[in-house]
């Protein structure tokens, strides 16, 4: 049913822990609908830019949305705010290979909650 | 270690029932229908089948009409009932928590003008009975009741219900497909008028089941073809899965069950003691010997059984993301079970080959993979 990477990112994440002190969180979907998220960023300074210096994640959900989770942490880090922002659904599945097609709509959350983290972020900073 | 804990699905073939099937493909292997001699051996061996699994229900073989399991033995009784009687009237009364074969074939009668009730359960998996009495009117010709559910294993009081509609002159249809052999099913005592019962639940084959049906019952067939089945199933009888139907139930064994049930308990027991924030789903009582039906609160159930599967443990799970329709299961929402619990839940089905070892490496495991999802979980509080 998955792919090898999807199993990957779900077996051994790498960013799937709460973050300390974070600059923002972005909170999405919700626990009846059996998926959430919570999407922590720590933003530092790169080249006079704002980038995503760390980020982490927590879900509640299945293995698609952990390991969809992940990967959004994998090409977030170390990008700029305005690219981060870029990733699409297509960006995490092309990651993963592919994804079940039922899983697509609702476990591909994370990115959503890193635009609201960035926007969160950028809002308190204004 | 390999531990197939999802029995409820379907069991392994026991060896003697496979021994029992070869050599009605190798030798007797004559349609039943023929009147030569490979026919009339075949023909022999199906009624000798019919008079065991009968007995097992305390039935007369004449009212057992072979199908291909238990879906198929779902969609005959109801439809088949529900054609045949609805002149008498177009209600039909059933439950918040039947199989998929059930409600969809519920479904199908209420696009075709039939007047459904679903009747709710409380948070056990209970019907009301006296919700079941109110509920009857003059247009009802049938009520289904699951007899013990397949996710929660709650097994329904038939004989009350079964004495419910008998007082009122109603067809009473239960799906007994996860409780034969495993409790008593005595279509006399019980009132029962169908009862749908399946062969790979018990350790026989698969694409082989029975429905009951009590002689003088007015029912019509639903697939056109042969006068097999007394004119009520059409199509060569699946003779080596009869077979194999009948020595499954032939071998099931009282002591088995009681074994099941002792390491049932064990299980539950050292979960609920050892891993936080559990809920047994369903009854303490009466309950399935076999059934485990656990929500570890916090995580969701796709997660944890492709987890535990990774460590050669089988099981299923009632999460909506497990489902290709992406709800969560409609029992333990019907049981009055928030969603956000419902995803967490866990099905551990055991049968007679499951040792207490199994459990152990299971629990092990369990709380694992229990603790590594909730430490990813934003709803978790340590």
């Amino acid at each position: 049913m998955y792919t090898e990477k999807v199993m990957e990112h779900f077996k051994h994440p790498r960013h799937l822990k709460e973050m300390k002190d974070p600059d923002a969180v972005g909170t999405v979907g919700n626990p009846t609908c059996g998926d959430m998220m919570h999407v922590y960023i720590k933003v530092g300074k790169k080249d006079g830019k704002e980038i995503i210096e760390d980020i982490s994640v927590q879900t509640f959900g299945c293995v698609a949305a952990i390991s969809t989770s992940d990967v959004v942490c994998d090409l977030a880090k170390g990008k700029t705010m305005e690219d981060a922002k870029k990733i699409s659904k297509e960006d995490i599945i092309k990651e993963l290979g592919t994804l079940p097609h039922q899983k697509i709509h609702c476990s591909v959350l994370a990115q959503d909650g890193l635009n609201k983290a960035i926007e969160k972020y950028e809002n308190k900073n204004k | 270690m390999k531990c197939y804990l999802d029995n409820g699905a379907t069991t392994k073939v026991d060896q003697e029932v496979v021994k029992a099937m070869l050599p009605y493909m190798e030798e007797t292997y004559g349609n039943a229908s023929s009147l030569h001699k490979f026919g009339q051996d075949a023909k022999a061996t199906l009624e000798e089948s019919r008079e065991t699994i009968a007995k097992a229900i305390k039935a007369q073989p004449e009212e057992i009409i072979f199908t291909s399991g238990g879906t198929e033995s779902d969609n005959l009784a109801l439809k088949g009932i529900a054609f045949a009687n609805k002149d008498k009237g177009r209600h039909i009364i059933t439950t918040k928590i039947e199989h998929h074969a059930v409600t969809k074939t519920c479904k199908f009668l209420e696009n075709d003008g039939f007047k459904v009730t679903y009747l709710d359960v409380d948070k056990e998996g209970f019907i009301d009975l006296d919700q079941l009495k109110k509920a009857i009117t003059k247009e009802t010709i049938l009520v289904s009741v699951i007899h013990a559910n397949n996710e929660v294993g709650t097994i329904q009081d038939i004989e009350k219900i079964g004495k419910i509609c008998k007082d009122h002159n109603i067809y009473f249809h239960t799906d007994a497909v996860q409780s034969f052999t495993k409790t008593i099913i005595d279509v006399e005592k019980q009132n029962i008028t169908l009862a749908s019962l399946s062969a790979h639940k018990i350790h026989g084959p698969k694409g082989i089941g029975a429905l009951y049906i009590k002689k003088g019952t007015k029912i019509k067939k639903i697939m056109d073809g042969g006068s097999q089945e007394n004119k009520l199933r059409a199509g060569t009888e699946n003779i080596p899965g009869i077979v194999g139907f009948a020595k499954a139930v032939e071998i099931a064994n009282q002591e088995n069950f009681k074994n099941m049930q002792m390491l049932r308990d064990y299980f539950i027991e050292k979960v609920e003691k050892e891993i936080p924030e559990t809920n047994l789903n369903g009854s303490k009582k009466q309950r399935l010997c076999n059934n485990i039906n656990i929500t570890f609160k916090y995580i969701e159930g796709e997660a944890l059984l492709i987890k535990l599967d990774d460590k050669g443990i089988a099981v299923s799970t009632g999460s909506a993301c497990s489902s290709k329709e992406l709800r969560p299961s409609h029992v333990l929402i019907a049981m009055g079970i928030p969603p956000s619990v419902a995803h967490g839940s866990i099905r551990f089905t055991l049968s007679k080959y499951t040792t207490k070892e199994e459990l152990d490496y299971t629990i092990n495991y369990l709380k694992e993979a229990v603790k590594e999802l909730r430490d990813m979980s934003p709803l978790w509080r340590k």
